[in-house]
């Protein structure tokens, strides 16, 4: 309700209709990045300086993987450290003092920002150098924010790598171009990219971020890199600042996609077209193979993406092109214009793009399109479900390998399984 | 600041929001960050509700501290009232929102509703989920409850009272209340009003019509109960009828403020349990020790049906609800035993490591602690997950909600021959020591010994995390290489003697669910008569020393 109206609304050049929108947001904080990213880098600890709702959001948020000993935790504030009896300085070195005995496992700990610790204005950037200073050569230390003033679920994510990149080593001078992929992927989904670069004759290919904190890749001038997730704008920029290169593509979901993202490597790294089609050519077989069975379920489905991850202008490319959906309303919480040229050129005439939400306008919107599949967050989902609408929950799509030729079929198939659920089920 | 790995409570704002969204015709207004609304799906995907929760929220950003929070605020309120037209409203804080204060009452009442709008002030920095859910509750009664009717015509009608307590995200709230209204009907008495669970605003204004008030779960009612004793005089029962025993008390006392008479309701066998707890198959259960926590209700309701009604040996009880640790503590006493008050999971963790433990009761996060120690584990309180908002009947009061408890407590235990066996027979490929029960599934093995792998510091970390703090009592000094109590393997984590390699195989002989016991008690006395090692003999002493 942050303002009633849409602020504009305007056709770009590409012929889609680009619609701002504030007000309720039903999205996630950047904390949430968290549930993902500790499981990436494996011996990083993820400390969250907030309040008792933080805690509760990620105990909430890790849902179903709970049960396993997770590497995160809260500093809960308190009265005390906000009526300035305790020195929060001192306090949050003590609680960091614990933890570090209590898993001394931990090469790497992210002091993460919250609503309450930036409106307080607690500077997590200089206390994450005071500890690293004091904990050296053991544990390395690094803040970000993961608020939701600032942050919107996976910009948590961006932020993270963002304060990674000033860690990363410089490269050799005269190093060879390398190919840096950034962003989180499944370790599956890596390990096959790495593969299909190699047989193309690209290398070294490093990715961002490292499975372990002290093997962070190397970045400088001769570092092109590749975005695998559309959501990495500030990371993108101080891979910038450092010298590195950004390769444009589209973003590597679906067989063309994957190809739009591989051949922009294969480009910068002056791949003759045989190899690349020699390379590229198993993947797009299966993935054209494995696609397949979903497009008769999906062609001409009506779709409505609400906002959530930045992830839904690449799907809803998918969805249009690959699997032949109609796109209702494309909702993104926020749009990188830079980064997604590739993908809206994509993106049939017309479509209307909402950057933005107010939730109950949207939620009508919504409502009176009637569309045949609801890609929303889980605060919505059942709500809508009980009204007769099919959903996809989408949080599924960031905790899921789904990008690459041998997950287009997996991907293709999330939509399409609530779906297939609603016409098996009779009661 | 707290290290916090887990917590028991949501922030008081939640408790307000399962008060609203427990009711019909009532609206929060929520001054809170973008990201807040997660809580929706507290309801949406784990009570699984149909319905968004009546709460908007106002989601502002960074950008947007700059410029006019406020005014935010206020046209959220307005634009709230226009779509949803409630018929009273809600308006407090978050945590980040309390930081800026914007004053939500004052805002709300600028604009001049024709509705009733209850500020809610809830200190998100000192108070919990739960005394949220008490003083929204509490606010709005007292706001909205009309004057008491005259007890006219009480001689030609039923007596009626209110059941006052069951909200949203509640653990078993919805069966609870079938049971009770069940009993209620049977006893002759009506039921005025339930609240806040399917009451609306002008429901509220009706509490006084009741004869007495049934405070269900005192956590979220007893204020408000409090409340109405002293303005309108309507007595209160407060006894909260989980287990048999309890529900037979709660019955007379219910029967006795309507001059009811209680004997039909009770006479015959109300409940299975009293049966199936005699019954000679349960003879193994006897003295089975068990380590409960959770709210305090649950808590202490568990407590005394694990004693009398199921004869276990209570070896811990805690909660994290502060406000009732006095009770907690009484009725730990009665058990011999000192109560574990905390809202720190890692505390809980070294208590139930401390106890040796057969059997946890617990909440959620009890089931983590009882996973990592290979522990079996029940769920009594929350916070729970999905999975404890079953869709089959499943109270915990009344007579039906104990044969519940009784199958559930039961169910993680190893059943009796099974048991019998492992005792006597060890090397057995398929039901060998180390074995999970065979009639859970291959999912419920304990944890692999601590041996190198990860197990091992984990497990210690508690015990060492635990040692520092003046109100804990870790029971073995902290030793970082301590196995898990429900295991036998690995070195000693006594301080001063070490077992020898022969004492060390003989203790594994010993079924794993005692073997914890057997250890403690074994390094215990070893540790009273300094004795350097460990020895066959010294397992066997300390045996006859401490019988079992």
């Amino acid at each position: 309700m942050n303002a009633h109206a849409p602020l504009t609304a305007f056709e770009n050049e590409r012929g889609l209709e680009i619609r701002q929108e504030r007000g309720q947001r039903a999205v996630f904080c950047g904390l949430t990045g968290i549930v993902w990213l500790h499981r990436k880098i494996q011996d990083a600890f993820f400390l969250v300086v907030g309040s008792r709702t933080c805690a509760h959001l990620i105990q909430s948020a890790a849902g179903v993987m709970i049960f396993a000993e997770p590497r995160f935790a809260t500093a809960i504030m308190d009265e005390r450290d906000l009526a300035g009896l305790a020195d929060m300085n001192d306090e949050l070195d003590a609680v960091v003092g614990r933890l570090v005995a209590r898993r001394p496992e931990i090469k790497l700990l992210f002091l993460v920002g919250s609503c309450p610790s930036e409106v307080i204005k607690l500077d997590l950037s200089r206390a994450a150098q005071r500890l690293s200073r004091s904990l050296a050569p053991d544990v390395r230390v690094l803040s970000y924010s993961g608020s939701g003033i600032e942050t919107t679920f996976t910009q948590g994510e961006d932020a993270c790598l963002a304060s990674l990149v000033p860690e990363m080593p410089a490269e050799a001078e005269q190093a060879e171009p390398a190919l840096l992929v950034v962003g989180a992927l499944a370790d599956v989904v890596e390990d096959q990219f790495a593969r299909i670069f190699s047989e193309m004759g690209i290398g070294p290919v490093r990715f961002l971020p490292a499975r372990r904190a002290g093997a962070m890749p190397p970045v400088g001038p001769n570092t092109r890199y590749l975005l695998a997730q559309p959501f990495l704008t500030d990371t993108a920029r101080v891979l910038d600042e450092r010298g590195a290169t950004r390769l444009a593509a589209p973003f590597p979901l679906g067989a063309e996609g994957t190809t739009g993202w591989l051949k922009a490597a294969a480009d910068a790294f002056g791949v003759e077209a045989g190899r690349f089609a020699a390379a590229t050519a198993p993947g797009l077989r299966r993935a054209d193979q494995a696609l397949a069975p979903y497009r008769a379920m999906l062609t001409q489905r009506r779709i409505f993406f609400f906002p959530d991850s930045q992830l839904e202008i690449p799907l809803a490319r998918f969805l249009s092109r690959e699997m032949g959906a109609e796109l209702v309303e494309v909702g993104t919480p926020y749009l990188h214009r830079g980064h997604l040229d590739r993908e809206m050129a994509l993106l049939p005439r017309g479509t209307r793009i909402v950057e933005g939400q107010s939730l109950d306008a949207q939620m009508d919107r919504c409502r009176q399109a009637r569309p045949d599949l609801t890609v929303c967050g889980l605060g919505l989902a059942n709500p809508l479900e009980a009204e007769g609408l099919a959903t996809k929950w989408s949080i599924e799509l960031l905790f899921t390998p789904i990008q690459g030729y041998d997950q287009a079929g997996d991907l293709a198939e999330l939509f399409a399984r609530p779906l297939v659920r609603r016409t098996r089920l009779e009661v | 600041m707290q290290l916090t790995v887990w917590t028991y409570e949501g922030p008081p704002h939640i408790g307000a929001m399962r008060v609203a969204t427990a009711m019909r015709g009532l609206h929060y207004v929520l001054h809170a960050p973008q990201g807040d609304t997660y809580a929706d799906l507290l309801f949406t995907m784990i009570e699984r509700r149909d319905a968004r929760p009546p709460v908007t929220y106002t989601t502002f950003q960074a950008r947007d501290l700059g410029s006019d929070t406020a005014e935010i605020f206020k046209n959220a309120v307005a634009a709230a009232y226009e779509r949803f037209r409630p018929e009273a409203m809600i308006v407090g804080a978050s945590c980040t929102a309390e930081l800026i204060q914007d004053d939500p009452g004052g805002l709300a009442k600028a604009l001049a509703l024709p509705i009733p709008v209850i500020p809610l002030d809830l200190p998100a920095y000192q108070k919990k989920e739960n005394w949220g859910a008490s003083e929204t509750f509490y606010r709005l009664v007292r706001t909205l409850c009309g004057p008491r009717a005259e007890a006219v015509g009480k001689a030609g009608r039923r007596p009626s009272c209110n059941i006052l307590g069951p909200t949203a995200l509640g653990f078993r709230h919805r069966d609870d209340l079938v049971e009770i209204r069940k009993l209620l009907d049977a006893l002759g008495i009506d039921v005025n009003l339930v609240a806040p669970l399917g009451a609306s605003p002008a429901d509220l204004g009706r509490l006084g019509e009741a004869d007495f008030n049934v405070v269900l779960y005192p956590e979220i009612a007893r204020a408000t109960g409090q409340h109405l004793q002293k303005t309108f005089g309507q007595p209160m029962v407060e006894t909260v009828p989980i287990g048999v025993a309890a529900t037979i008390r709660f019955v007379e006392e219910v029967a006795a403020i309507a001059g009811v008479d209680p004997a039909p309701v009770l006479s015959g066998a109300p409940s299975r349990l009293p049966w199936y707890s005699r019954s000679v198959d349960s003879t193994y259960l006897t003295g089975k020790r068990v380590f409960i926590f959770g709210d305090a209700t649950h808590a202490l309701a568990a407590a005394r049906v694990a004693a009398t009604e199921l004869g276990f040996k209570v070896v811990g009880l805690g909660s994290y609800a502060r406000e009732f640790a006095r009770e907690i503590r009484a009725e730990a006493a009665l058990h011999g035993i000192e109560a574990t008050i905390t809202d720190d999971y890692l505390d809980v963790e070294a208590a139930i490591q401390a106890s040796a433990a057969e059997l946890v009761l617990g909440t959620q996060m009890e089931r983590h602690i009882a996973k990592r120690l290979g522990l079996p584990c029940a769920v009594i309180s929350a916070p729970i997950h999905v999975q404890d908002f079953p869709a089959r009947h499943s109270p915990q009061m009344g007579f039906e909600g104990a044969n519940v408890l009784f199958d559930t407590w039961v169910h993680p235990l190893m059943m009796g021959l099974e048991e019998h066996l492992l005792g006597m027979f060890r090397e057995d490929s398929e039901f060998h020591a180390d074995a999970s029960p065979s009639h859970l599934g291959p999912g419920h093995h304990p944890v692999p010994p601590p041996s190198a792998g990860e197990g091992g510091p984990r497990v210690s970390e508690g015990r060492e995390r635990g040692a520092p703090g003046p109100e804990r009592s870790p029971p073995h000094p902290p030793a970082p290489q301590a196995p898990s109590p429900a295991e036998g393997g690995g070195s000693s984590g006594a301080a001063n003697s070490t077992w020898a390699p022969d004492a060390e195989k003989e203790l594994k002989k010993i079924p794993f669910f005692v073997r914890g016991k057997a250890r403690a008690n074994t390094e215990r006395f070893a540790r009273e008569r300094a004795l350097p090692l460990i020895t066959v003999e010294t397992l066997y002493d300390a045996k006859a020393h401490f019988g079992r």
